[in-house]
């Protein structure tokens, strides 16, 4: 690593010559303002809050943009930088409503925070009058142009990140606007709602619908008995929205948390994360026994299942029958567990927490019904989930510990997994090895399919058969994915497809600020979760050998096929609904 | 010294005169692609480099450096690009070049290829000329059929794949960053700098994009020599200027003079000076992007390190005389609304800026604006200037800028009242 | 109406992602109405494996590119200084009383689109007009409305 010197606001300073004058700024401890710029993204030097003077550089320059070089003299706090960075942010702000304190982001609003730091008290310059419409077409995200301050990040995420292509600068000039093509709403296009923008955008320009009120309603509906469920990822990240440190575990503090809030049960969806890994399993097994469609691709993502439908319709043979896990609880709870407690399934609400956003959108797909009810009724994201404990009052650091409550709160180390990219085919590989080898798996690492990188593969020995299985994570990988898998490259039996960089604990409803150094600690924290369970594989979970013994009968059989299984639609037609 | 004599021409243009593949080798044409194409590229390197040459679509950039820096990079893949996307209101050089004199160009264009080593390249041409587009398809076809252009030029060995590639409407793509983009499918806004195109340009191929008037004058200047260019303008300005010259004066059109000529002098030799009974109030120096100029600063001589000591941009080129019977605000708001309608809206200084300034400006013409708005619109001006992304929005403020230092005076008498009113319009 | 096959105008080897700017003109220059409709960027999206987003971010861009269809004659008022200050409004004023369009306009028989020009490169005839490929300068009220004149009864002629 070659470092040069530079002089920053009077101070001589090494540092290393890859990095922009921001970066080492920060190294220095001087924090650039900035709005644009985001450490996962392209430098995009799009919204000129973070210049600064170089001199003997006639203009200021963009810190972001700006590499340092030796000799480079700099300065952050000149009255010409003071001005010029006042100046943008005002002008921002002159297009901007001044609705703080009645928005979504109001405490978690990057261009908030700069206003307040800056010490801006008057926005000088003329404010824009003209009101464009909010979308609010979909069940998951709500886009606000008027709050969209044009930085382009969600457009990075969209098409860079995810390379689904929905979210462009379209236009020119004063008329830039940040939609679908001809402006349409989300519900008009083929976007698969995994709310990566909502985690990019610094404003509150799209953001989840919130259904905190509903929940609120029928926990306080005396007619309703309300269960919940929790995803894997929402335990190593729920801390964050408190100010605890990114991968902070927080598993027993957040059952107690549900249960002040006044759920009636409080369930985990690793629980039917296990039991999803007995259909699956067995789904694989059956599909290597008798010839079915091979590699088969999980299915627990939803943004990754809207993405198959619309992008890659002949290619749904691959895809896993079963449900999601929160899909599968949901039908479990208003069938196994309604019979079991005496409640109604009627009277039953389900509710999820979820690190998702497009989990809304699956729990509203008419077919999620096999219960004979709709099978969850509220899905929450992560961030919901912070703000109805911040509503409730609850002091969360101080809370106690306490367990799920049974029978859908045991869960495996496998469960664990899912939320992390690569942990749902871990998770299967340690039953499937078991119930094909007949065997202990002593090594329940499967060390080949952890880590960040794009596309993962191994090769696993399953009784003398070797059986190449791969992961991908982030939709431009699963791009990839698919067009190998066309192509016939690759010979896979086995495929974990995650919409979200990293998978679930990256996923669009976990809280803001989300990066991928966070999202890497979150994952590390997934595997502490699942090291120290006592029990780390599916098939050994009580609770799921009680359902099959008692409800269930045998993974495959006729009642998990109605409950557990569900089928695909194809959506290249971009309305299909 | 400030008349060119005839045969220092550097560009045969007479109105209405169109020279044809005939006409051209007539005078001469493609001895210079010839002679380039007999020696080894650095030979007409050297000499472009010798003659002092700068770019003329308006950044003056050294060309000779240029070649140089496509020519030694290490990546063999490369490509020429010849910036004929002449917006620049004002302008019209480009445009007279490519329909009198296409051959000189293209030849231009041939010989700067051989010397920085590219085989492929395109014509940007702007959308609003699809005659010039149509004339500069023609002579490619004419010149492939006659072995000048195309596969193996002149027994060579040497090939030059050239396109002609249509702009859509956009000013931003005569920006160069822009213009690739363009090129490559995409929307004309600009790219982070460095890298330059001579490094990543098009497809993140090493590209040389260069101006039709400074393509243009390579062949005279190989042709001729450097001395005999150098020897044209002035020290740090050599050669010749095409001047594009409108508004109030008798004669409007093309000239071409030498540098060190001053602007009094091009607006009198050539433009015959002002209308009867009136007088020069202003002069708009390089068009759009160009400042304002009082006639006392007209004795400045077009020479790229003189202007700039004083403030002018050359720019393209352009010269557009404004008499004692206009109004300078008004002036100033074409030139708003025109950004205003060209800025790509990427970074916030332009896209926002132009906002607040448009309306302020209107205020002005409107008879509702205070004295504070001055201050605002030099604070908005000057931020535009110094923290825009791209060339456009740091020149954008250029006319208003220098309005306000040399006519100060008109908007102080267009105020309404001198309270501090910033509020009235929130 | 779009034109329904695309391949008829540009060839499947010159169908690629970074010929976009190309095809959207070709396809514009095609199409009865001068423009690129919905239905077209749809194709082309679809032939070029990207996005309709992505397809429509660089045809919004570029003011040469209509998304609306157009009448069949084009009118490109020029509105840079020089001819402003020889006396566009006029000329514009003229025009719009003579067709009883405005800028972005139509006319219902859809003869004529009126537009406006940033700047025709016309300045030493200023004030300019573009009519299609055609660019008549120096003009005066009386002489733009002998131009739209001519137009008209050539087009009854044909």
């Amino acid at each position: 690593m070659q470092t040069v010197q530079i002089n920053l606001n009077g101070r001589d300073v090494v540092v290393n010559e890859d990095l922009s004058i921001l970066e080492a700024a920060k190294a220095n401890g001087i924090r650039i303002p900035s709005l644009c710029n985001h450490t996962d993204q392209d430098v995009k030097a799009n919204c000129r809050v973070c210049v600064v003077e170089v001199e003997g550089v006639r203009n200021l320059v963009a810190s972001c943009s700006t590499k340092v070089a030796e000799g480079m003299k700099i300065r952050t706090d000149s009255p010409r930088v003071r001005s010029a960075v006042r100046t943008v942010v005002e002008l921002i702000l002159a297009d901007h409503p001044q609705e703080c304190l009645t928005c979504i982001r109001n405490g978690t609003c990057e261009l908030q925070e700069l206003s307040q730091r800056l010490g801006i008290s008057n926005v000088r310059g003329r404010k824009r009058h003209d009101k464009l419409p909010i979308d609010d077409s979909t069940n998951v995200l709500v886009r606000d142009p008027n709050k969209c301050i044009k930085c382009g990040r969600c457009v990075e995420a969209c098409n860079n990140i995810q390379q689904v292509g929905i979210l462009f600068t379209h236009y020119r000039s004063t008329d830039v606007q940040i939609t679908p093509e001809y402006g349409k709403s989300l519900s008009e296009v083929a976007c698969v709602l995994c709310g990566q923008c909502v985690l990019a955008c610094p404003v509150g320009a799209i953001y989840e619908k919130d259904n905190t009120a509903e929940v609120w309603d029928v926990i306080g509906d005396p007619k309703k008995h309300v269960v919940v469920q929790v995803a894997p990822a929402v335990r190593v990240s729920i801390a964050e929205e408190f100010g605890m440190p990114p991968g902070s575990i927080s598993t027993l503090k957040m059952f107690s948390a549900l249960r002040m809030l006044g759920f009636d049960r409080v369930f985990d969806t690793n629980f039917s994360a296990d039991l999803t890994i007995m259909e699956e399993g067995n789904e694989l097994l059956h599909r290597i026994q008798n010839g079915g469609v091979l590699p088969m691709i999980t299915s627990c993502s939803p943004g990754w299942i809207k993405y198959i439908e619309h992008y890659y319709p002949e290619m749904l043979p691959h895809v896993s029958s079963c449900k999601s896990p929160q899909q599968m609880f949901g039908a479990v709870a208003k069938t196994y567990y309604a019979e079991k407690s005496g409640v109604p399934a009627e009277d039953i609400c389900v509710v999820s927490i979820m690190p998702c956003t497009a989990k809304k959108y699956e729990a509203a797909r008419p077919e999620m019904n096999d219960s004979g009810f709709q099978d969850v009724d509220i899905v929450l994201t992560t961030r919901e989930f912070g703000r109805m404990i911040k509503q409730a009052g609850i002091e969360f650091d101080d809370l106690p510990d306490s367990e799920p409550d049974s029978p859908l709160g045991k869960s495996t180390g496998a469960a664990a997994l899912f939320g992390a990219t690569g942990g749902v085919m871990e998770a299967a590989l340690r039953t499937v090895y078991e119930v094909v080898t007949g065997e202990t798996l002593e090594k329940m690492e499967f060390e080949d399919v952890r880590g960040f990188e794009g596309i993962k593969s191994a090769s696993v020995n399953l009784a003398g058969q070797n059986v190449n299985v791969a992961v991908s994570h982030g939709l431009s990988n699963a791009k990839q994915m698919m067009e190998m898998i066309k192509s016939g490259e690759g010979d896979y039996t086995f495929i974990e497809v995650m919409c979200c960089p990293g998978g679930c604990i990256g996923g669009g409803g976990q809280p803001y600020g989300t990066t991928t150094d966070i999202r890497k600690k979150r994952i590390e924290s997934i595997y502490e979760v699942d090291r120290n369970m006592p029990i780390r594989k599916s098939h050994e979970n009580p609770e799921i050998k009680e359902i099959y013994e008692y409800f269930l009968i045998a993974p495959l059989g006729e009642k998990s096929h109605k409950l557990l299984h569900t089928k695909y639609t194809d959506r290249k037609n971009l309305t299909a609904k | 010294m400030n008349k060119l004599s005839k045969e220092n021409y550097i560009f045969d243009i007479e109105p209405d005169k169109y020279i044809d593949l005939e006409g051209y080798r007539a005078m001469g044409g493609f001895s210079a692609l010839k002679k380039a194409l007999e020696n080894e590229p650095s030979v007409s390197i050297e000499e472009i480099k010798k003659s002092g040459l700068r770019g003329r679509g308006g950044a003056a950039f050294p060309t000779g450096i240029k070649l140089e820096m496509v020519r030694k990079n290490e990546e063999t893949k490369r490509y020429i690009v010849c910036n004929a996307d002449e917006g620049e209101p004002g302008t019209f050089k480009d445009r007279f070049i490519m329909r009198h004199l296409p051959y000189q160009l293209i030849e231009g264009i041939a010989i700067a290829a051989y010397m920085v080593g590219a085989s492929k390249g395109y014509i940007y041409v702007r959308h609003e000329y699809p005659e010039v587009q149509l004339k500069l398809r023609e002579s490619l076809e004419a010149l492939k059929n006659a072995g000048l252009l195309g596969n193996n030029i002149m027994g060579t060995g040497f090939s030059l794949d050239l396109h002609i590639f249509s702009g859509a409407g956009s000013y931003l793509c005569g920006e160069e960053t822009a213009l690739l983009s363009s090129i490559e499918g995409r929307k004309g806004r600009p790219r982070v700098k460095p890298p330059y195109p001579t490094q990543s340009g098009l497809w993140g191929k090493p590209t040389l994009i260069n101006n039709v008037e400074t393509l243009a004058n390579i062949p005279r200047i190989i042709e001729k020599g450097a001395d005999w260019y150098a020897s044209l303008g002035t020290e740090n300005s050599s050669g010749t200027k095409l001047i594009s010259l409108s508004g109030d004066v008798n004669n409007r059109g093309i000239a071409e003079v030498p540098f060190g000529i001053t602007f009094a002098e091009i607006i009198e030799q050539f433009g015959g000076g002002p209308l009867p009974r009136r007088s020069v109030k202003a002069v708009n120096i390089g068009g759009a992007s160009g400042v304002l100029v009082p006639p006392e600063m007209l004795d400045t001589p077009l020479d790229y390190n003189k202007c700039a000591e004083v403030g002018i941009t050359i720019g393209s080129g352009a010269i557009f005389v404004l008499d004692d019977t206009r109004s300078i605000i008004k002036n100033v708001q074409n030139r708003v609304k025109f950004f205003l309608h060209e800025s790509c809206g990427k970074c916030t200084p332009c896209r926002e800026g132009l906002r607040q300034i448009d309306g302020i400006v209107e205020d002005f013409l409107e008879e509702k604006a205070a004295k504070s708005d001055i201050e605002s619109l030099e604070r908005y001006a000057v931020t535009m200037q110094q923290a825009s992304f791209c060339g456009l929005g740091q020149a954008a403020g250029n006319s208003l800028v220098s309005s306000l230092v040399h006519y100060r005076k008109e908007y102080e008498e267009a105020c309404v009242n001198d309270t501090d009113d910033v509020e009235k319009k929130a | 109406m779009g034109i329904t096959n695309i391949y008829n105008i540009i060839e499947p080897k010159d169908m690629n992602k970074n010929a976009l700017l190309q095809i959207l003109l070709s396809v514009q220059d095609a199409d009865p109405r001068n423009y690129v409709s919905e239905e077209n960027i749809n194709q082309i999206a679809q032939m070029l494996n990207v996005s309709r987003s992505r397809v429509y971010t660089t045809a919004s861009f570029y003011s040469e590119i209509s998304l609306k269809p157009r009448g069949f004659h084009l009118i490109r008022v020029c509105s840079n200084a020089p001819c402003e200050n020889d006396g566009k409004a006029e000329i514009l004023k003229t025009i719009e009383k003579t067709l009883g369009i405005t800028i972005g306009e139509t006319t219902k028989d859809e003869f004529f689109t009126l537009e406006s020009v940033n700047c025709l490169g016309a300045c030493y005839m200023s004030p300019a007009i573009k009519i299609d490929d055609q660019v008549y300068g120096n003009l005066t009220p009386k002489e733009t409305i002998g131009i739209l004149k001519n137009i008209m009864e050539a087009d009854k002629h044909e």
